[in-house]
């Protein structure tokens, strides 16, 4: 700041402006500014580093998942019912928890354990072992009164311990694993019965208590019937106000108003709209809370300014000698829009609608309005079932206290991460594909 | 049939209308097509509009009107001390009994409908009708009085004309269309022009909803803002320095008690925002300023794009880096050297907002800063300025208003997040002066007010609507005026 003030003041000194320690001075501070700018780039850039490194280091964890092999005797008289036939419902309602605990009991050559050594064994194995030794047998019943090996979900602590969040050091009664557990634990990885592989879980579960059976396929669905809303009522309706407003609209209050709105609707805040959708859609006409449907209506009306301002940049850049060419050979306006411009506009129409879906993949506030954070364990079949959405599992699943689901809120949150890339690598490929130059 | 059925049929019919149109149109000329006013397409698109558009329409409004004249309809039918005149709760409540049995209706078989029908007409006792609706779980709790038996039968003998009536009347708007059309095609028609037209209008349509969309924000919002005064002084929310809106069990009586003052929100959303401004400015505007006068294009090339992945990544996943990361990273150094820092501390919540605008304030004031003309810069160096020199008394003044614009917008982004402050600011709400403590936001207390179940009366739901108007109002203040910097500014140099 000093600098010109000293030029100044030199000046009314009568002192030379190249004097050379006056010269140092105002170049040093031309050093430092330069330097300050550098600085806060670096800074930024660091953000981005420390950002990305956090949920990385923390998140990365999520894609493996701790299971034991069991070799399970399916003895037929367990399957049996009352009259010693084995039917579909009394092969839903077998004591499969009963089956995962002998089975464990006996590779651990434990022959009558005590009443706390069943719960501890218990505890080894996730609550949700039952679902995955059922579903073996009702894919293939011909495997009743065999012995079969199965992978199955260790516990949450069990996964946390193989992981290294819980300390082995600890003392036990603050463990949430204790010796006889730890010890056991040591004996299956010896055998080569417990071991990390991919979790398959994660992608394939719905909502769950238990971190180990929690999963993000219902919100994986409900993303998708989301994004597919979006494509299907923003990008049609968009395209054509961006047509109607470059090519067709007089100058007069009518577009003046639209274009004033689009920019303002662009600058709303998201959670505005979650209003608009819960007191237009849900309450005015009734559509069905928690639906996919109506986050894909919501995230339509939030990301329709971008799309129209996207489509019309790349209207605006097809030049006009294509329009007058066409208009000359006697086409119509209207087919000068359909058969020259817009599919000239189409790669940059293309990249616009993808940013747009970005955009609309990544928000969550405006869905949080409309009752998408549910519990749903089922898949949604259809945009009118109950669902929820990635970034909306994230949030419930960041609101969970239990420890495992740090861990899978950040391996929710770099599945979402790696979405965007790949859209967003999308319409880079694609710009630069068609990127004419006229 | 379900409207879903008739749109389909339309569908079905507007494909067949266009190949009818084609033939009829190739068979008016003897099959020369060179006599035709418009290609035979057009001709084609001719018929297909003319079969559907007025069905389409008749569709609309009568899925539009059905339900409120259905509900005017049962309404009126009811008893007077059930209706409860004067009690809209009562009648609500007596409403969603009706409709839950008018559903579980169609779902009897043919003969027990019967014998709710001959119930409802009088020839056998209601009572049957009762137990018959009890034992086939139609109606769980409590015995349903006879007049909601009856009323859920009108109702779905009335569901059952309307849709019978309107796939009549589709089919017959379907067809007179079509015959008219029909009649109309030869080949003198200009249909190109009247096809033309009707995707003009469809054009217009679609650029109004723009318009509509923010009509429906401020009515739908306004109205239950109304709403929400009624119960609550409008001087006690704006000016109230308390907020503890205290929810209360459903259907209990005194559900107003709670206070709602705004100040203590507005108060912690222009701390955080501050905060958020604070780092995002200097660190924005630096970088704005390296980058497009000091960098090269290589440099530009690599930085810019980077720069902007922070404005691509979702705000949760910043609320999710506050909360586990960076409020825990927080806490702990501020333990270190004796401060007590709350984990959701504004801090926290206004540096992360901060790293999230950054982008905003660089990328709109690097625009700006490019925009000053060259030659201005050129006189300064003529003058013997250094480049510093140059851009503090030259550049940045001729671009202040743009800047300014620039870091208005950025607050507007500030005041209207979401989900940052929802993981990583505080819940309670807060008029506190430290930045150490936490405090709570409008958009917090949205949220907060209206996840879980809702009962749309209360005062506790309404009052999100009131937030929402209040927070579109500030930041469409702050865009407006920001705009009209940016674009005068603009303007100035073209």
């Amino acid at each position: 700041m000093a600098t010109t003030q000293d030029t100044l003041h030199a000046a009314a000194d009568g002192r030379k402006l190249n004097d050379p320690a006056m010269l140092k001075r105002r170049y040093a501070a031309e050093w430092r500014f330069k330097a300050y700018g550098l600085g806060a780039l670096g800074i930024a850039l660091f953000f981005l580093v420390v950002l990305f490194y956090s949920i990385i280091s923390q998140g990365w964890t999520a894609f493996l998942q701790t299971n034991i092999k069991l070799d399970v005797a399916l003895n037929e008289a367990d399957f049996q019912d009352a009259d010693g036939q084995i039917t579909e419902q009394s092969i839903r309602v077998a004591d499969y928890t009963k089956m995962a605990r002998d089975a464990l009991q006996s590779t651990l050559g434990l022959e009558s354990p005590t009443r706390p050594e069943k719960r501890d064994l218990r505890g080894l194995l996730s609550r949700g072992v039952d679902v995955q030794i059922r579903n073996k047998i009702e894919s293939d019943r011909s495997v009743i009164g065999q012995t079969v090996p199965v992978w199955v979900l260790a516990n949450g602590e069990v996964d946390a311990l193989i992981k290294g969040s819980i300390d082995r050091n600890t003392p036990e009664e603050r463990r949430q694993l204790n010796n006889k557990q730890l010890a056991w634990i040591d004996k299956l990885i010896a055998e080569g019965r417990l071991e990390k592989q991919f979790n398959t879980g994660l992608f394939t579960y719905g909502a769950s208590s238990q971190p180990e059976t929690a999963g993000l396929a219902v919100a994986l669905i409900g993303s998708f019937f989301m994004m597919l809303i979006v494509a299907l009522v923003a990008v049609p309706i968009g395209v054509a106000a961006a047509a109607y407003l470059e090519e067709f609209a007089p100058k007069n209050t009518f577009t003046d108003i639209i274009e004033v709105n689009i920019n303002n609707l662009a600058a709303v805040p998201s959670i505005v709209f979650g209003l608009l959708g819960l007191a237009v859609f849900i309450n005015f006409m009734g559509l069905p809370r928690s639906a996919s449907l109506v986050g894909g209506l919501v995230l339509s009306l939030m990301t329709l300014p971008t799309v129209i301002i996207a489509t019309r940049a790349a209207i605006r850049a097809v030049p006009p000698s294509i329009r007058e060419a066409a208009l000359g050979v006697g086409a119509s306006k209207m087919q000068t829009l359909f058969h020259h411009v817009l599919p000239l506009a189409l790669p940059g129409i293309l990249t616009g609608t993808i940013i747009g879906l970005v955009q609309a993949l990544g928000e969550t506030a405006p869905l949080l309005m409309i009752g998408l954070v549910a519990f749903v364990v089922d898949y949604p079949t259809t945009p009118l079932d109950p669902a929820t959405a990635l970034p909306v599992q994230i949030y419930m699943w960041a609101s969970s206290a239990e420890r495992g689901f740090v861990e899978r809120t950040m391996g929710a949150t770099i599945v979402l991460l790696m979405f965007l890339f790949v859209m967003n690598a999308a319409a880079v490929y694609l710009r630069r594909k068609f990127e004419r130059k006229w | 049939m379900s409207t879903s059925m008739i749109l389909l049929g339309l569908l079905i019919a507007a494909a067949l209308a266009y190949i009818v149109g084609i033939v009829r149109c190739r068979a008016s000329t003897g099959g020369d097509v060179a006599k035709l006013h418009s290609r035979t397409g057009y001709y084609g698109s001719y018929l297909a509009i003319w079969t559907v558009l007025p069905a389409l329409f008749l569709t609309i409004i009568w899925a539009a009107a059905e339900q409120p004249v259905i509900r005017h309809l049962v309404e009126t039918s009811l008893p007077a001390h059930a209706a409860g005149v004067e009690n809209d709760a009562l009648m609500s409540l007596t409403l969603g009994r009706i409709n839950s049995v008018a559903e579980g209706l169609p779902k009897l078989s043919q003969s027990e409908f019967k014998t709710i029908e001959n119930a409802r007409l009088g020839f056998t006792p209601m009572l049957e009708a009762q137990r018959l609706l009890q034992e086939k779980g139609v109606i769980l709790g409590a015995e349903p009085e006879p007049y909601i038996i009856s009323a859920a039968y009108d109702e779905v003998i009335y569901r059952h004309t309307s849709s019978w009536l309107i796939t009549g009347l589709a089919a017959l708007a379907a067809l007179a269309g079509f015959v008219y059309g029909f009649t109309q095609i030869r080949p003198r028609l200009r249909a190109r022009n009247t096809v033309e037209r009707v995707v003009l209008a469809a054009l217009i349509g679609a650029s109004t909803v723009a318009i509509l969309t923010t009509v429906g924000i401020v009515f739908s919002v306004l109205f239950e803002t109304i709403h929400f005064f009624q119960s609550v002084p409008t001087f006690d929310f704006f000016f109230g320095t308390v907020w503890d809106p205290r929810f209360t069990s459903a259907g209990r009586e005194g559900g107003a008690s709670g206070q709602f003052g705004l100040l203590p929100l507005l108060w912690g959303t222009l701390f955080i925002s501050f905060v958020a401004l604070a780092v995002a400015v200097p660190i924005g505007l630096y970088s704005a300023i390296y980058m497009s006068e000091y960098a090269g294009p290589k440099f530009r090339g690599f930085a810019k794009p980077l720069l902007e992945i922070l404005a691509g990544i979702p705000t949760i996943v910043y609320g999710l880096f506050a909360l586990i990361t960076f409020g825990p990273f927080l806490r702990d150094t501020g333990a270190m050297v004796g401060l007590d820092i709350a984990a959701s501390s504004v801090l926290t919540a206004g540096i992360v907002m901060g790293i999230m605008i950054i982008p905003f304030v660089s990328s709109l004031s690097d625009d700006i800063i490019s925009a000053v003309p060259q030659s201005l810069r050129e006189g300064s160096y003529g003058l013997g300025a250094t480049k510093s020199e140059t851009i503090r008394k030259v550049v940045l003044p001729a671009a202040l208003p743009g800047i300014v614009g620039a870091v208005l917008l950025a607050a507007s982004r500030a005041i209207g997040e979401t989900m940052i402050v929802v993981l990583a600011a505080g819940i309670a709400a807060n008029l506190t002066l430290n930045p150490f403590e936490s405090v709570t936001t409008i958009t917090v207390k949205i949220v907060s007010q209206l996840t879980g179940d809702l009962e749309f009366n209360s005062p506790q739901t309404l009052v999100a609507f009131a937030l929402g108007l209040t927070l579109f109002v500030i930041t469409l203040a702050l865009n407006v005026y920001a705009l009209y910097i940016v674009r005068k500014y603009r303007e100035q140099y073209e």
